[in-house]
């Protein structure tokens, strides 16, 4: 009896052991992959944070890039601490998103998009002849600050405070402003006040992910914050599901996943993985906004309907 | 007595069509006015010129002594002003209790600090709006309906909830445009019986409406338009036997 | 200075086209179509394919590339447009639809034709230098403008003269009161889209006649400058996107002989700007909403 639950025992113990081992070498290889979850779920939430109340703002690549390049000076020029670095990061774009919002949260749907995409190519242009700034090439040999525990932490803290204000008094603005704003604004609620809020608090989150970013991944360069990058950053809002505020982070960590998967299967399709890739990005994006419009977060609420509906139908008949 | 919104002189053109023409309104805090006219004749215009939506071209508009000039929608609602659509405007995505406390909104005054931590003094300010958004849920006899999505609601329990919504705000001032059309006649009673109860607890109301025997139930005092302009003004009794409300109705088919 | 604003207005031609495909669909359904540079650079890779695999004269090569364009655009169409038209955030939703179809278009065009560079073969176009208001335009420039402008003129009378360019105004316009009055709004929103890529192929293939460089991605700084164009212009107005094509070539070419080349980019985006927070509905926009 001793004997077999010793033997037991050393088995689980052994288990247990090759798990951990797997899992950290796991860890190990996919570090890059697992920290970008966390930078691109940062990114996916300040894209939401206007989309939660309807303005398709698409300034993030912008502020992101006001954030790294903000954190990056701060830390390789003025030497200053890291945590420090990482405030401005949140901060700065902060900042520039109030003068930017109040002429620009004027404008209706489209060309709210195209003022922000039009902000967002202004940095980039004023970062490439930035000689201080390393020009084009961007700044390297930044120190690695950021591990993947504080991006994940990051990562949490938005959603927290996100997650809060969904169900709050605010939260409910945001939502009626998104389904109806002038009636909203009968109801006393200061729409422009709360476009305005989300979107400096959008421009801080993107800050902050670029600020952690630059400082994961060494090095900074304005061809890393061009219109495609704020694609993404809607993309993985969009295929996540812009109705909850978990949605986005869901939509980006499968997005992120999805090409690393992607890279071990392309030899066997015969497609080279750039273009496989790309591919997939696009007919997910497109399967999602023509089938489920509010992202892959509505799919257990989707498949529960759809059961319901299966149950009923025997008895109908 | 300071009437709870008064309009004096109050113009305002599309283009070049005087859709409110010079109207002279006072309604008194407690009492039901009614607005009633021919398709066209104004009446929308009028509780969007009062709620902010548009902007007056001419003339003065107060709420319990308290002028509109220059004031955007939501500072208009601030100082006691809600109302409801002619063609409803719920927010159809969320429940029928969200929509009603969307109408809160300016009596709430949550701590964000508390709403952060999870507080209990939040969690009890949330109980309570909840509390009472689905009294006044019960009250427009939509009692047992509060989580359900807007706009799967019917058209008459539609208009119930956008009431709700409307008296969430416990507004000085009610601006009610049309809310019956489209109502049976036992949900209509149910409305008028609701406006009465209204009035009677110290709000203002405006009613804008087709139904004239519902006017004449419900209403303290009338107002006709035509074309943009104030053609009677009274006792709804007396206002309806004028020669000329009868041929403003007659003659463009209008009620 | 005659030099620039030869280089200018060819720059700028192109510039016009492209942005008129953007606000053709824009004037009739309100929508901004993401995958106008996607189309721009398959017809490219095409009239590429047609001149030097299939060696085909340029003058066959480019009408074929227009064609296959507009299939494009038909395609696109149906695809990610149709589908949406009933749902209240149409035009956001479309905007994110035509992105998903321009991702899948520039993968297709990364798998068959690769990453690199390709370049139409010598004497496609022949070069015959004259001399010209104190400059030097080659015959490549003149065909490029006068195709341009060709298509212009087309374009013109097609919208001013011919039924389908009353319906197209029409829908433009209000598509409720367009249906009432019997036009087949699918039909033209169809022809609308084939048209404006048609639009958009022919400016790549002259872009990429242009500069001589055919890839993958040579659609993404076009298709902002486009934005720019358009927003400038007017969104909607045919007139405001040849007229803002123009005047943002001519002005991209002068600063960068005055300022260098790396702030050329920064004239479009100050441009637009500058007009939407000054005047939103561009210099030649319809000034009021559309009605649905």
């Amino acid at each position: 009896m001793a004997m077999g639950t010793t033997a037991m025992a050393t088995a689980m113990a052994t288990a247990t052991a090759t798990a951990i081992s797997a899992l950290s070498d796991l860890y190990a290889t996919y570090q890059s992959t697992i920290g970008y979850i966390g930078i691109n779920g940062l990114l996916a939430l300040s894209v939401y944070a206007t989309l939660s109340c309807g303005q398709l703002a698409l300034g993030s690549a912008g502020f992101m890039a006001l954030g790294a390049y903000a954190a990056a000076l701060l830390t390789v020029s003025a030497g200053l601490p890291f945590p420090v670095a990482l405030m401005a990061a949140a901060a700065l774009p902060a900042a520039v998103a109030l003068p930017l919002g109040l002429p620009v949260l004027r404008l209706r749907g489209v060309f709210l998009a195209i003022a922000t995409i039009g902000f967002g190519e202004m940095v980039r242009l004023f970062l490439v002849n930035w000689d201080f700034a390393g020009g084009a090439e961007g700044i390297v040999a930044i120190p690695q600050k950021a591990s993947v525990g504080l991006i994940a932490s990051c990562l949490a803290l938005a959603l927290f405070v996100l997650g809060r204000l969904r169900g709050s008094k605010w939260g409910f603005a945001l939502e009626a402003i998104r389904e109806d704003e002038a009636a909203a604004r009968t109801m006393g609620i200061n729409t422009a006040a709360y476009k305005l809020g989300m979107l400096v608090l959008g421009a801080a989150i993107a800050g902050l992910a670029g600020g952690l970013e630059a400082h994961f991944t060494f090095m900074v360069a304005p061809n890393g914050f061009s219109f495609e990058r704020v694609v993404d950053m809607l993309v993985f809002a969009v295929v996540g599901g812009a109705r909850t505020f978990w949605g986005p982070a869901v939509g980006a960590a499968f997005l992120t996943l999805l090409p690393e998967l992607l890279r071990e299967l392309s030899p066997l399709i015969g497609v080279q993985p750039g273009p496989l890739r790309l591919m997939i990005n696009g007919l997910v994006l497109l399967a999602v906004i023509l089938f489920l419009p509010n992202g892959l977060a509505s799919l257990p609420a989707g498949l529960r309907q759809w059961r319901r509906r299966q149950r009923r139908a025997p008895e109908a008949a | 007595m300071t009437p709870a919104l008064a309009l004096a002189g109050v113009r305002r053109a599309f283009g070049g069509v005087r859709a409110v023409d010079g109207v002279e309104l006072k309604v008194a805090p407690g009492t039901v006015h009614g607005l009633i006219g021919p398709n066209g004749s104004g009446k929308t215009t009028v509780i969007n010129l009062v709620s902010g939506l548009l902007r007056p071209d001419q003339g003065g508009i107060t709420v319990a002594g308290q002028s509109t000039d220059g004031l955007p929608a939501h500072r208009i609602a601030a100082l006691g002003v809600a109302r409801t659509f002619q063609n409803i405007r719920l927010f159809p995505e969320l429940s029928a209790r969200h929509n009603v406390l969307v109408g809160q909104h300016l009596r709430r005054h949550p701590s964000p600090v508390a709403r952060l931590c999870g507080l209990p003094s939040a969690r009890a300010e949330e109980r309570q709006a909840d509390a009472e958004a689905d009294a006044l849920l019960e009250r427009v006899g939509l009692g047992g309906r509060a989580g359900e999505k807007a706009r799967s609601l019917s058209y008459g329990e539609q208009r119930r909830v956008e009431i709700a919504r409307a008296l969430a705000a416990r507004p000085r001032v009610l601006l009610l445009d049309e809310p019956t059309a489209g109502m049976n006649p036992s949900e209509v009673r149910a409305v008028a019986a609701l406006i009465r109860q209204v009035a009677t607890e110290g709000h203002a109301v405006l009613l804008v409406e087709h139904n004239v025997r519902l006017v004449m139930e419900v209403c303290d005092h009338l107002t006709v338009l035509n074309f943009g302009r104030v053609i009677a003004d009274g006792a709804p009794v007396a206002v309806l036997k004028e020669s000329e409300v009868i041929s403003a109705y007659l003659g463009s088919g209008g009620a | 200075m005659g030099q620039q604003i030869i280089n200018g207005l060819f720059l700028g031609s192109i510039y016009a086209l492209f942005a008129l495909g953007y606000t053709l669909v824009f004037g009739v359904l309100d929508l901004l179509n993401l995958a106008h540079a996607a189309v721009f650079m398959l017809a490219s890779f095409v009239a590429h394919s047609l001149v030097g695999g299939a060696h085909l004269r340029l003058w066959l090569a480019l009408p074929l590339a227009m064609i296959f364009a507009g299939l494009l655009g038909v395609v696109l169409e149906r695809v990610a447009f149709r589908p949406l038209r009933g749902r209240a955030d149409s035009n956001v939703s479309g905007l994110i639809s035509s992105l998903a179809v321009a991702t899948v278009f520039q993968a297709l065009a990364l798998q068959v034709w690769g990453p690199n560079v390709s370049r139409f073969p010598v004497g496609t176009v022949p070069e015959r230098p004259i001399a010209f208001l104190g400059g030097v335009i080659s015959s490549l420039q003149i065909l490029i403008i006068g195709i341009a402008l060709g298509l212009f003129v087309a374009l013109a009378v097609l919208v001013r003269r011919t039924r389908l360019g009353r319906q197209m105004r029409a829908v433009a316009e209000s598509p409720r009161a367009a249906r009432i009055v019997g036009v087949n709004v699918d039909r033209v929103i169809v022809a609308s889209f084939f048209i404006s890529s048609a639009l958009g192929g022919a400016a790549g293939v002259l872009f990429s006649l242009a500069f001589n460089a055919i890839q993958p991605d040579m659609g993404r700084s076009v298709e902002l400058k486009g934005l720019a164009v358009i927003i400038v212009g007017g969104m909607g107005s045919m007139v405001g996107a040849v007229v803002a094509g123009f005047a943002l070539g001519l002005v991209e070419v002068l600063v960068v002989a005055h300022l260098g080349g790396s702030w050329r980019d920064a004239v479009s985006f100050g441009a637009l700007f500058l007009i939407l927070v000054l005047r939103p509905r561009g210099l030649l926009g319809a000034a009021s909403l559309r009605e649905g």
